[in-house]
């Protein structure tokens, strides 16, 4: 079939790659920046914290810049590309120290790994700074599971446990995987499965307010979903997909919660509150 | 739900018209069951990822291909029908296509139609055109007739009728045929068939759409499953052929690969029941076939898109309905939601270019840009990254210079200036912190009622304090182990 190839489009354009190809791991570094992301920053710190002790339980040393905010998905996502530019760059300067950068959710690292390059489409002269922060850029899961090959003991009570996985770990950094790899060291827990898993939970950043009636008829059959999978909680490495579902659970007046994969990884093995 | 605006001061709008199908409980549940089962027929059809990966690169690259030398291949698709005795005409707008396929009907004194499945047809709404000017054009695709019957525009590019169940035909075929109820889904069938068959016989012209046009032969494509095409391209005397610029391919080889994707994204099918290949009008010693053919090619806004590098990825589609099959807010609303033709993630950036973004303004944002669609596409159209672009065309102010028709349609100051303020508050570290002190401390004062984001959930209250907080202070403890702030 490659004959078919004959003359390739010489104006073919970029096609964003679905399921990007599987990417090499380096060795695992001393040192590594935490980008916080602005959803964990102001709603789920303890998340962020977790992720720094899953971090330093590996020996590495976290940074936290100071300086940090936002990827700048939402402007981006709306239509605003100076705003969502203006943001990534100060971004790309807060984390222009050379270490790897580790990002406790899908979407902000399908940001930076993905989207920056056409953020800046129109500034050449940045995207080698872009290419070179998305080579630098894990996600949480990715990192612990393929960097730092983590080997863990199960401190915890037996649990019964449903993982949700974002569009944009599943889409745009192909790790939705590997929550579920992480899952499977811990031996007292098991993940059960929910019903149409793979689908969105209807977050979208600024979808859910800007079509309130159809995301939330999403997020409310993602929420049955989970719920009717007998697990006792929903964990997810995503904290924009956490804000949307916990926010419906409660709306719902249901007891039902998910909590941030680090969080609830950080409490297995560390045993801390652990009756 | 929440309703916050009466739904009939929505209707016009896709938000409104999203409320009304949330609430229809059977069109809902039509439309989850339908699309489970082609999103399972579609995984089943493609069991190789592999293969299926290299068949979408490899129809991407035909298709960018075709669309690279596609003034030159229109041109050669011209001479090449016209050596095959049949007869192109060229349309720039839906009201000139309508224009020329009336003209030959009344240069054949018809008043009967039958049409097989086209959207191109549907986007020139040629039944109404027609009916205006007192020619009968018949459906013969069964979903299509359904909904014709019913006075509806199809619901999904492949299956028209796909948000009917078997209960709602057989309820519109009892009071628009008289005929008895049932709901064996043959006898419906056969109930639709035995009216159309007449029709056929009776037909002046016959009309039908193209799936690929095949610039080096001259020949026009047509899959189907019913063998209505067919009937409707061969037994009137007359076929006319109505079809968009961009199905044109170079040769037949690039057809393989596509067909393949096509059929197999669309239903799950290996192949269509009918692939029907036409080059021509009957010959001096051929026993049937028609008198004459004629090629519609019509523009409608495609030559915008191709202007444009990014946008005219737009017109790869091959129009199989995968994206509509895989996209959950598709599923829940369904495709008359959309308003227009086209419906689904294909329909939200094909038809800006058609009808303007003014027209359709709500439709970029109609996306969680989950990115199923752009997944499944076979001719890998980043439909989410075009999306985002016509979000950025969107709201563009009214001084910069608009890439699509209609561009600008949901210009706001107001938002502008709240995205100018979000960006202040994310460049300026200090400000950022004196944001994150705020918000911590004075989280317990957020309002109940944050407009739409309250409907669904409630309002989220800062934790006590900052990642930034709980970070300095645990590095700092930790043997300075970390940046200094």
């Amino acid at each position: 079939m490659n004959e078919l190839f004959y003359d390739a489009a010489p104006n073919a354009t970029r096609v964003a790659p679905a399921r990007p190809a599987p990417r090499e791991y380096p060795e695992k570094p001393a040192e590594v920046t935490l980008f916080g992301t602005c959803v964990v920053d102001l709603f789920f710190p303890e998340a962020g914290l977790d992720a720094i002790r899953l971090l330093e339980r590996e020996g590495i040393r976290v940074h936290f810049p100071q300086a940090q905010s936002c990827c700048g998905q939402p402007a981006w996502t709306s239509g605003y590309v100076k705003e969502a530019r203006d943001v990534a760059r100060s971004q790309l300067n807060v984390l222009d120290n050379g270490l790897p950068v580790v990002v406790p959710s899908g979407s902000c690292a399908g940001m930076f790994r993905q989207h920056y390059r056409d953020v800046f489409a129109e500034e050449p002269a940045t995207l080698k700074r872009v290419d070179d922060l998305a080579a630098r850029t894990f996600e949480l899961t990715e990192f612990l599971l393929h960097v730092c090959k983590v080997e863990w003991r199960d401190l915890g009570q037996p649990t019964q446990i449903a993982l949700h996985t974002s569009c944009s770990a599943r889409r745009e950094m192909n790790t939705h995987l590997h929550a579920r790899e992480l899952l499977a060291k811990l031996d007292k827990v098991e993940r059960l499965d929910h019903d149409h898993e793979s689908e969105c939970c209807g977050f979208g950043g600024t979808f859910s307010v800007r079509m309130p009636e159809v995301s939330g008829a999403m997020v409310l059959d993602k929420t049955r979903a989970l719920r009717e999978s007998g697990a006792v909680e929903m964990v997810t490495a995503d904290g924009g997909c956490l804000l949307n579902i916990n926010g419906s659970l409660e709306k719902q007046k249901q007891a039902f919660r998910g909590r941030h994969l680090a969080s609830f990884l950080w409490q297995r093995i560390s045993g801390e509150g652990e009756p | 739900m929440n309703q916050r605006i009466p739904v009939t001061e929505l209707t016009s709008s896709f938000r409104g018209r999203a409320t009304e199908a949330l609430a229809d409980g059977q069109l809902r549940n039509n439309f989850r069951v339908a699309m489970d089962s082609l999103m399972q027929k579609r995984a089943d059809a493609f069991p190789d990822e592999q293969e299926r990966e290299g068949l979408r690169e490899l129809g991407n690259h035909i298709k960018a291909r075709a669309l690279s030398r596609l003034p030159d291949l229109l041109e050669q698709l011209e001479a090449k029908l016209t050596e095959n005795g049949v007869h192109v005409h060229w349309a720039e707008t839906t009201e000139e296509a309508n224009r020329i396929v009336h003209a030959i009907i009344e240069s054949k004194q018809g008043s009967q139609v039958v049409k097989g499945k086209s959207m191109v047809s549907e986007e020139m709404e040629m039944n109404d055109y027609l009916a205006d000017r007192d020619i009968e054009c018949l459906e013969s695709d069964m979903g299509e007739y359904i909904v014709q019957l019913d006075g509806e525009k199809p619901s999904h590019i492949i299956m028209p009728a796909i948000h009917k169940n078997r209960r709602q035909v057989s309820q519109l075929f009892h009071s628009k045929l008289g005929v008895e109820a049932t709901e064996d889904v043959n006898e419906l069938i056969q109930i639709g068939r035995r009216t159309l068959r007449k029709k056929f016989l009776e037909a002046d012209v016959g009309v039908s759409g193209v799936n690929f046009a095949i610039a080096e032969t001259g020949t026009l494509l047509l899959v189907e499953n019913e063998g209505n095409g067919r009937m409707s391209t061969t037994v009137p005397p007359v076929h006319v052929a109505v079809t968009g610029i961009e199905k044109v391919v170079g040769n037949l080889r690039d057809v393989v690969p596509l067909l393949s994707l096509l059929t197999r994204s669309a239903l799950g099918q290996p192949i269509t029941t009918y692939v029907n290949m036409i080059s021509g009008p009957r010959k001096a010693d051929e026993l049937d076939g028609p008198e004459e053919v004629h090629l519609v090619l019509l523009d409608n806004g495609r030559s915008g898109a191709f202007a444009d590098a990014q946008l005219r990825q737009t017109l790869n589609c091959i129009r199989c309905g995968a994206c509509m099959n895989h996209c959950p807010v598709y599923t829940r609303v369904g495709g008359h939601t959309y308003g227009e033709v086209y419906p689904g993630p294909i329909g939200k950036i094909v038809t800006p270019h058609m009808v303007g973004l003014d027209h359709v303004p709500d439709h970029p944002s109609a996306s969680s840009l989950c990115g199923a669609c752009g997944e499944v596409c076979p001719v890998k159209i980043p439909i989410p990254e075009l999306l985002q672009r016509l979000r950025q065309e969107n709201v563009k102010s009214p001084d910069e210079p608009a890439v699509v028709q209609g561009g600008g349609a949901k210009y706001s100051w107001k938002e502008r200036a709240l995205w100018r303020m979000w960006m202040a508050l994310n460049t300026r570290p200090t400000l950022y912190k004196c944001f994150l002190w705020a918000a911590t401390r004075l989280g317990k004062l957020t309002p109940k009622n944050l407009g739409p984001w309250t409907e669904n959930h409630t309002a989220p209250v800062p934790a006590p304090r900052s990642l930034h907080d709980l970070a300095k202070a645990h590095l700092n403890a930790g043997q300075n182990r970390g940046e200094q702030p």
